[in-house]
């Protein structure tokens, strides 16, 4: 935040001034920073990071904010910290040299001191006083003040100290972080936090199941709203960085934008075009149906279209995906060398579930791709319960719907349990469901892939056929057949039979339409001789009656004849 | 004790506190009685020179710095405690 628009928001609400810490993650849940000009305590066990987030302070202020620190080291001394924190690419030295940062080193070694009588810490508060006035520092670190207490024995001498010391520091306008290791049942072992009460941040590195996390979490900050969960932080080669995993809102960004999974025939079961940008699909299925090669396939359409993909494998290496995947036809190699794909290939047992959430956070963070695959999830279960990968891929879907990253998951399911209820549970979070199971007849295993749901589009219901061969996956409409669904060399004799059938019954045809014919041709010479009959008998008939016509005439005639003989002679 | 060593002590003090008189007075008095002609004292005002204070690793006010001999020792306080002072800065053994 610049100083104008801090000093504009200040004018306007009389809120909490804050010094960002430059730590990712660390400003976003405390809302800005920690609290200017006052002291803060950054507590937890030894080995936690209290030492390194504090040095962070200091040289990202001297950095990226232009505030200049102190650091006041109890327990390591200077080379030693410059050795720390070169591993991370900060040159101290450098630094100190441009008096940016100053470090002191205040070696306390109670076997060389005596104590007797009366004293005060008033050396301590000349020499911070004169490390900030060299250097006009802004920023100061107490790095494990309570040694303080080991070295000295009058503590009641040293609590009135500390309190001065804080009372110095507010009164001096420095924002500071004071360390402390924690004690038993209290956040630090001296009870710092009652003297610090403005800010207190716990860190705490947890082992469970044999797998350490670092969390972070605010405990107090007064009069600022700040995140109250436990956040996991990652130290690696760039610092530190926590990560505020848990979005509380739904208002994330929808596109209808819609991306292709590399394979046609399923784009086409799904609408015709694919799925949309921004969401989330689970391709679950039992060992060996070819979930990982549906990734490949996703990852190769996106990277030829030339857009970035990271494949987060956690079962396979790089190299043995990319060579499997080559024997059906896919070149992930490429891709790789072309620099638009990227493996990020870890063992799931080699953090716990917070730290490969960092871990992939950080990395598409900086990769910045269009897609993400994650192959498979279901071993991530090794490293959690079934409820806390659940809650990390609802932060990871989180994140990467608010980037409007298209997101796969693969997941195993157990042939014991082929209830399609839930794979890790994240069925529900997901957009589109693909489910990939085995048909086993008639002495062979088949794929058979559906889509199980898929939000806001229309999607095909048929089972489909998935075929894997040496020229890739494909799609194809399974066998319908009186029996039931026909799949793999099944399918291929239903459909022989079928032709054979057509066959046969295309010769049955031809069989009897002959014969019909002949029969027709005996009928029509039936009919054709009874024709003749009936003229004949016709002719006969009309013969004899005209005959008898011919009889009734010469009758008549006859008679008329003989009746008019009769008159005459009458 | 050695007579021929030569003790160089240094006492750190902030400005004329209370506590700062009675150290050097202490000390004076200290050295007066055990150590006449064999020492030097030299009285550092951190309020003055407070680039001095990360030299010797003072923290406390008011210190007193044993130089020489070799290894150097620190006695932090007012010095009022005439027994460790002397044990302190190994004039009498402990």
């Amino acid at each position: 935040m610049s100083k104008a628009k801090e000093q504009k928001m200040n004018e306007k609400y009389p809120t909490l001034p804050k010094t960002p810490t430059g730590i990712t993650g660390l400003d976003e849940i405390t809302g800005g920073g920690i609290p200017k000009g006052r002291p803060t305590l950054v507590c937890g066990d030894a080995g936690c990071g209290k030492t390194l987030m504090s040095l962070e302070f200091i040289i990202r202020g001297a950095i990226d904010f232009d505030e200049p620190g102190v650091f006041m080291a109890f327990e390591e001394k200077t080379e030693e910290l410059a050795m720390n924190v070169a591993s991370l690419g900060f040159d101290l030295d450098d630094l100190q040299a441009q008096k940016k940062i100053k470090l002191d080193h205040v070696h306390i070694d109670r076997s060389e001191i005596e104590e007797t009588g009366e004293y005060d810490l008033e050396g301590l508060f000349i020499r911070l006083n004169y490390a900030i006035d060299s250097i006009g520092a802004k920023r100061v670190v107490l790095d494990t003040l309570e040694n303080l207490f080991s070295g000295l024995s009058n503590e009641a001498v040293l609590r009135a100290e500390l309190r001065r010391l804080f009372h110095w520091l507010k009164d001096k306008g420095v924002t500071a972080i004071i360390t402390g290791e924690r004690g038993e049942g209290k956040l630090t072992r001296q009870g710092l936090e009652e003297y610090v009460s403005d800010c207190v941040i716990l860190l705490d590195h947890r082992v469970i199941n044999q797998i350490s996390t670092r969390r972070l979490r605010i405990v107090k900050y007064r009069g600022s709203v700040h995140g109250t969960n436990e956040y996991p932080f990652l130290i690696d080669e760039e610092g530190i960085s926590v990560l505020p995993v848990t979005s509380l809102k739904l208002e994330k960004p929808v596109s209808s934008e819609r991306i292709r999974s590399g394979i046609p025939a399923l784009d086409k079961m799904l609408d015709g075009r694919g799925f949309f940008k921004g969401s989330s699909i689970l391709v679950s299925g039992t060992a060996g149906t070819g979930k990982t090669s549906i990734a490949a396939y996703f990852a190769n359409q996106t990277c030829s279209e030339g857009k970035k993909c990271i494949y987060f494998a956690f079962e396979e290496s790089p190299n043995q995906i990319i060579r499997n995947m080559q024997s059906i036809g896919v070149n992930l190699q490429q891709h790789v060398d072309e620099g638009l794909l990227k493996f990020f290939a870890s063992r799931p047992t080699l953090h716990g579930l917070e730290m490969h959430l960092v871990a992939m956070y950080k990395t598409i963070k900086k990769f910045k791709p269009q897609s993400v695959v994650l192959d498979p999830i279901t071993n991530l279960i090794t490293v959690g319960s079934v409820s806390e990968v659940k809650s990390m891929l609802i932060r990871l879907i989180d994140f990467l719907q608010e980037e409007q990253i298209t997101v796969m998951f693969t997941a195993l399911t157990l042939n014991t349990i082929i209830s399609d209820q839930t794979d890790e549970g994240v069925s529900s979070l997901v957009d589109a469901w693909m489910l990939v199971r085995d048909i086993e007849y008639n002495g062979e295993r088949n794929r058979g892939m559906y889509i199980m749901k898929s939000r806001g589009m229309k999607h095909s219901n048929q089972v489909r056929e998935f075929i894997i061969t040496d020229k890739g996956l494909d799609l194809v409409d399974v066998y319908l057949g009186p029996d039931g669904i026909l799949t793999g060399s099944a399918r291929e004799a239903q459909i022989l039979q079928a032709q054979t059938g057509e066959v046969l019954r295309d010769y049955a045809f031809g069989r009897k339409d002959r014969e019909i014919s002949r029969k027709r041709k005996v009928l029509e010479a039936k009919i054709s001789s009874l024709q003749t009959e009936f003229e004949s008998i016709e002719d006969e008939l009309n013969k004899v009656s005209q005959e008898e016509e011919l009889i009734k005439q010469v009758t008549e005639k006859t008679r008329a004849e003989i009746t008019q003989r009769r008159g005459e002679k009458g | 004790m050695d007579e021929e060593k030569k003790y160089e002590l240094r006492l750190y003090v902030a400005g004329k506190t209370a506590k700062s008189v009675t150290a050097l007075q202490n000390l004076k008095k200290y050295c007066e009685e055990h150590l006449k002609g064999q020492y030097k004292i030299e009285v550092i005002d951190l309020l003055v020179h407070p680039q001095l204070a990360e030299g010797d690793q003072i923290f406390a006010i008011p210190t007193l710095v044993r130089k020489v001999p070799e290894p150097i020792r620190k006695i932090i306080g007012d010095l009022s405690n005439e027994e460790k002072v002397l044990v302190g800065l190994d004039i009498r053994p402990a």
